[in-house]
């Protein structure tokens, strides 16, 4: 009888807790995500807070795995007539889902529910990396850009001063003083061809693809293999011969070897900060600078990786409201303020980078002011603006080839990025094909 | 044997229905749905069904990657079945001797099988990682030579063979063992008092003896490094350097999960069908023509 009447108080209790059944009155907002770790941590909470801030919305965080991974996952549930609602696309996803036709564009959804929204508070890069005609595609969420890393400690053990490299010039000279000095890898970098090839086109005000990256029209051809590319590819093949420069591997993999402490200079995202912060901790001291230029070329703007925000179509008006108020609630200074602040991504508008200087952010945190500075120095020109391509996973990939060959010394680079350009080009033209 | 003869004419195929069933819902659809979008250039979205004909194909034949990449599936797929069944068949025979602990070894030697490929690649990984790794750096103190596998292709190669034949490994072994088992002492005891020697024993006797079970690990295998080291190669290689370790089954999903070039990727997974069928079949029409059960 005892054993009884606990059952129904068990049961009682927990009716009691699932029955303020109002909730269930919520629209569900469905939002797919390729957050991991800490990252992942902070999307949670940002829907959570969203959600304890009004009571007609609850929107569902889902996290589904790599980039890629969640493209395939929102692409199977469009096909399958069941889409989310929002879904996180990476930079180099940008061009598909734009050619799509499954998109809701967000300057359109945020006009279509009067929601006023000052898109020219966002910052340069980031506008003009997910714009179409001055209007926002997708809503602009986690954006990053390369910086420099470098090891402090092996600094001082090669009795070189603290201070990066501004030049390439002097990443090679650093680089060598750091090798002849046992460190293992004196320069090195992550996602090489983002922080090799398209950044380093950009920054140095240098066409990557024809069209103007491909915002005029579609792509069809690269442009890496001018006397731009050559140089910068040359330099890095002397580098890896010479042994100043260590190649480690493809996507972030060369991150092991920074945050392993193995790396004198390094290049990757700035949204690295927080990984190295823990990677580092109590084993070394570290610094960031600029991304180190060319001497000879005109000032662009380092460009911006990461992913944005999409609105699939297919889905119910009073849904799509409450996705016009959850991005209206992501936009606003305060959250974009703590999400930067948090994770290392820069902020997405100008008020928000006031409301960080003004908090006393970045003098706790000096290290996150280096990407700000770089995109606010830049200069945006047609070849900065961003890169715009059709399936360009692919030829990311098929750059990523090359420079393997090419540091490995089995071509040289303009052998090889003859041939990126020519694989390129056939990935572009099958793309246009499809679309035209 | 004796001849059974179902009374109901209709009970027979009620049994294998759920079979047929299966097997058309879960292979033959997907394969005619390859076989179908390789002719369309295909839209990730759905949206746009373009008839290709055979551009993509066309398009595949003129790439000297994808040549490149068939060859490199080709002696991946041969020393990955030959060297793991030799070395499968060698530790057999030596398991198979009776000595102290034997249960022991063996439960040992059967462990790799239970992991799954993506794991053993990391695995091989750690062991293989230039930085951090063990092995360069014993290496290190016998050779200046740099084993980085992010830049030498043989070297990603060597390590995405060895990891694939000590993941199938556990596997041959067990089939082996049991097919060593299954020949008669007295088969052996014959050829000793014929005064053969134990190599002349294996390969006289032995190794015939075992060929039903070489002819299904051969197909096994050659089918498992075709396919399933996808995994392996995805976690540690990623099909570089340059596009060393690139098989046909990882160039077929990058460029079909990665690229989303859908027209494209069916058309190499139609190639990559028509291989298999045709090596399958190469094997049942002359290899078990030589083996005697």
């Amino acid at each position: 009888m005892k054993r009884w009447a606990g059952i129904v108080l068990v049961l009682t209790a927990t009716g009691l807790l699932a029955s303020p059944a109002p909730s269930t009155a919520k629209t569900e907002i469905q939002w797919w995500h390729a957050m991991t770790a800490v990252l992942g941590e902070r999307v949670n909470e940002i829907a959570a807070t969203f959600n304890a801030s009004q009571n007609d919305y609850e929107v569902k965080a889902v996290y589904k795995g790599s980039y890629p991974d969640t493209l395939n996952a929102a692409i199977a549930a469009y096909r399958a007539k069941q889409p989310p609602h929002i879904v996180q696309v990476f930079e180099v996803g940008t061009q598909t889902m734009l050619s799509s036709g499954a998109v809701y564009p967000v300057f359109q959804l945020m006009k279509d529910h009067g929601i006023a929204v000052d898109w020219n508070d966002l910052i340069g890069p980031v506008k003009s990396y997910y714009s179409t005609g001055g209007n926002l595609s997708s809503m602009a969420f986690n954006s990053s850009t390369p910086i420099l890393f470098y090891n402090k400690d092996l600094f001082k053990k090669a009795g070189l001063a603290d201070k990066p490299p501004a030049t390439w010039d002097e990443v090679e000279a650093m680089a060598k003083k750091l090798a002849g000095a046992g460190t293992k890898c004196g320069f090195s970098a992550a996602w090489p061809s983002w922080t090799l090839v398209e950044n380093m086109h950009a920054l140095h005000d240098q066409p990557f693809a024809d069209q103007a990256n491909g915002f005029d029209g579609l792509a069809t051809r690269l442009q890496i293999n001018g006397a731009f590319g050559v140089k910068m590819l040359e330099l890095l093949q002397r580098g890896a011969r010479e042994g100043w420069f260590v190649y480690n591997g493809r996507l972030n993999k060369a991150e092991a070897n920074m945050g392993g402490g193995e790396c004198g200079i390094f290049l990757s995202s700035s949204a690295y900060i927080g990984n190295l912060t823990r990677a580092s901790e109590g084993k070394f001291v570290w610094g960031t600078g600029p991304l180190p230029r060319l001497s000879g070329y005109p000032q662009g703007s380092s460009i911006i990786g990461g992913a944005t925000l999409w609105v699939m179509k297919g889905a119910k008006p009073e849904e799509y409201k409450g996705v016009a108020q959850f991005f209206k609630y992501l936009a606003s200074t305060a959250n974009q303020a703590w999400w930067a602040g948090v994770t290392g991504y820069l902020p997405l508008t100008n008020a928000a980078v006031k409301a960080m200087e003004s908090s006393g952010h970045f003098q706790k945190n000096p290290q996150q002011r280096t990407a700000i500075d770089q995109m606010l120095g830049g200069k945006t020109t047609p070849n900065s603006q961003g890169i715009r391509l059709g399936n360009f996973v692919s030829i990311r990939d098929a750059i990523e080839e090359q420079m393997e060959n090419i540091f490995s010394g089995k071509k040289t680079p303009k052998q090889g990025l003859d041939d990126a350009v020519a694989k390129s080009s056939e990935i572009l033209k099958e793309f246009a094909a499809l679309y035209r | 044997m004796k001849r059974f003869v179902f009374r109901n004419r209709w009970l027979p195929y009620a049994l294998v229905a759920p079979q047929v069933a299966v097997t058309l819902a879960f292979f033959f659809w997907p394969a005619f749905d390859s076989l179908r979008l390789s002719l369309y250039r295909a839209s990730p979205f759905g949206d746009r069904l373009i008839w290709a004909g055979l551009a993509n194909f066309e398009r595949l034949f003129r790439d000297p990657a994808y040549l490149r990449s068939a060859l490199t599936s080709l002696v991946f797929s041969f020393v990955v079945t030959f060297a793991g069944l030799a070395l499968a068949l060698l530790l057999a025979s030596l398991a198979n001797a009776k000595i102290r602990g034997l249960a022991v070894y063996r439960s040992l030697l059967l462990w790799p099988y239970g992991i799954a490929p993506a794991i053993a690649g990391i695995i091989w990984l750690f062991i293989f990682h230039p930085s951090y790794g063990i092995l360069p750096w014993l290496l290190s103190f016998v050779t200046a030579y740099q084993f980085n596998w992010f830049l030498k292709g043989w070297v990603a190669m060597t390590l995405i063979v060895m990891a694939a034949i000590w993941k199938q490994f556990g596997y041959n072994l067990a089939f082996y063992l049991a097919g060593l088992q299954a020949i008669e002492a007295s088969v052996l005891e014959a050829a000793s008092v014929d005064g053969a020697g134990p190599i002349r024993r294996f390969f006289a006797v032995t190794f015939p003896l075992l060929s039903p079970v070489t002819f299904f690990l051969f197909t096994l295998n050659m089918t498992f490094s075709f396919f399933d080291t996808f995994g392996l190669i995805h976690s540690v290689t990623q099909g570089g350097p340059g596009d060393a370790t690139s098989i046909l089954v990882y160039r077929a999903w990058k460029d079909g999960f990665e690229g989303l070039q859908l027209g494209f990727s069916a058309a190499q997974s139609v190639v990559l069908m028509a291989l298999v069928i045709g090596l399958t079949a190469f094997q049942f029409r002359f290899a078990e023509k030589k083996v005697t059960y």
